[in-house]
């Protein structure tokens, strides 16, 4: 938002790009969770472009960014992050948008700062970005130009070096500051918040994903259930996704006809989805472990539907399991 | 001038937004398009992504579980 005002003060005609990846943990996740629904939904990019006065596109990169998180060049970080490929699929996506539309662009602007994040946002990363995107010269930073060499319309006269700022490290300070200049007092979440690649959570829940397929890779569905309730995998070949409130619930539903689930009959509790292939036995465990989080959590017996895909049901009536019959190593990304 | 519809139940946002926005594309300035969606997110952000964007929001109808939006397209 800033690097853009920044840069539209300069009387340079600006439009955002917001690529969705699958993994940012706005919209679908306030969506899903019923306790979120009590604030004001937005879309932050929307938002931003409507207080900027620009047009935003918004561009569909769930099927190309597979490559991004499966086989980052450049790894990942404290988490399954490839944040250096990311910034850069998304410079090189930027310039591919503008092609597609027309062409009229002559440069590309973020709002990185040199320091401000420990693998995509350094000294010596940064130029990685730029060169490998394709963009070279005709990127910049706005925000923390002059740490960085000149770029094209810097030497070219089109924006002003001198009206370019160089904030560096973590500190958001001068930003903060500069939002207040320009009447900002509201504004997204910093970078690195956004996306749920950066959980350590959500991180166990996708390397579990890809042990239990046998393989690195994902659909957009697999990536969207590991966002929501919680996930168990008492056996190897299968794992149980609980729903933890009634907006979970609603989620995990949409899910009823492609999954096996557990549905309680005799309490209030949450719905199950069941992924994998489990046995009579599993599906006995599965049933007392799903008891568990119900409302009949402490009743003597509980009575289960376990519905199959296709259309079968099978009824159980339960123990449920006592808290400390709960392996904690059943949790995924607790 | 012709009239469009699209059905986004299901998904969430912002996929309903970028398919509107990617269908918007292939109409002729005048079109109408209504827009169906599941996830009321939508009622924030479609109308946000057509001021953005200069098209006019026709209608916006809320009816519990589902959402309906008529839009002309402006290029």
């Amino acid at each position: 938002m800033l690097a853009a005002k920044v840069v539209l003060d300069q009387g340079v005609d600006v439009e955002g790009v917001n690529f969705f990846t699958g993994f940012c943990v706005e919209g679908h996740t306030h969506a899903i969770r019923k306790r979120e629904r009590s604030k004001a939904k937005r879309n932050n990019a929307l938002w931003t472009a409507e207080q900027l006065g620009i047009k935003l596109h918004i561009v569909d990169v769930i099927d190309d960014y597979k490559d991004v998180v499966l086989n980052p060049k450049h790894g990942y970080g404290a988490n399954l992050n490839p944040c250096l490929d990311c910034k850069t699929f998304m410079v090189k996506n930027a310039l591919t948008e503008d092609l597609v539309t027309g062409g009229e662009f002559d440069f590309v602007i973020t709002g990185e700062v040199v320091g401000q994040r420990p693998m995509s946002q350094r000294s010596d990363t940064m130029p990685v970005i730029a060169r490998e995107s394709g963009a070279g010269d005709r990127l910049l930073r706005p925000l923390s130009a002059h740490n960085l060499p000149p770029t094209l319309p810097e030497r070219e006269g089109w924006v002003d070096r001198d009206k370019l700022y160089g904030f560096h490290g973590r500190d958001r300070k001068p930003q903060i500051a500069l939002a207040e200049r320009y009447g900002f007092n509201d504004y997204a979440q910093p970078a690195g918040g956004c996306c749920f690649l950066t959980d350590p959570r959500y991180s166990s829940k996708l390397k579990d994903l890809w042990d239990a397929k046998g393989e690195r890779d994902y659909e957009l569905d697999d990536i969207m259930l590991l966002k929501v309730g919680r996930h168990l995998r008492p056996a190897l070949n299968y794992k149980l996704i609980v729903g933890r409130e009634e907006g979970e619930n609603n989620f995990l539903a949409g899910y009823r006809h492609r999954f096996p689930h557990l549905r309680m009959v005799s309490h209030e509790g949450p719905l199950t989805l069941i992924d994998g292939s489990p046995n009579a036995a599993d599906l006995t465990l599965a049933a007392r472990i799903a008891a568990r989080y119900s409302q009949g959590r402490d009743a003597a017996q509980v009575c289960i539907d376990a519905c199959h895909v296709g259309g079968v049901t099978e009824q159980f009536v339960v123990a449920p399991l006592a808290p400390w019959e709960i392996d904690p190593r059943w949790h995924i990304g607790p | 001038m012709s009239a469009h519809r699209l059905d986004t139940s299901g998904l969430l946002c912002p996929l309903p937004v970028i398919r509107t926005q990617d269908r918007i594309k292939t109409l002729a300035c005048g079109d109408t398009l209504t827009v169906v969606a599941s996830d009321p997110g939508t009622l924030q952000d479609i109308p946000a992504w057509c001021r953005v964007h200069g098209h006019v929001l026709l209608e916006s109808v809320d009816q519990g579980d589902r959402f309906r939006f008529l839009i002309e397209a402006r290029h």
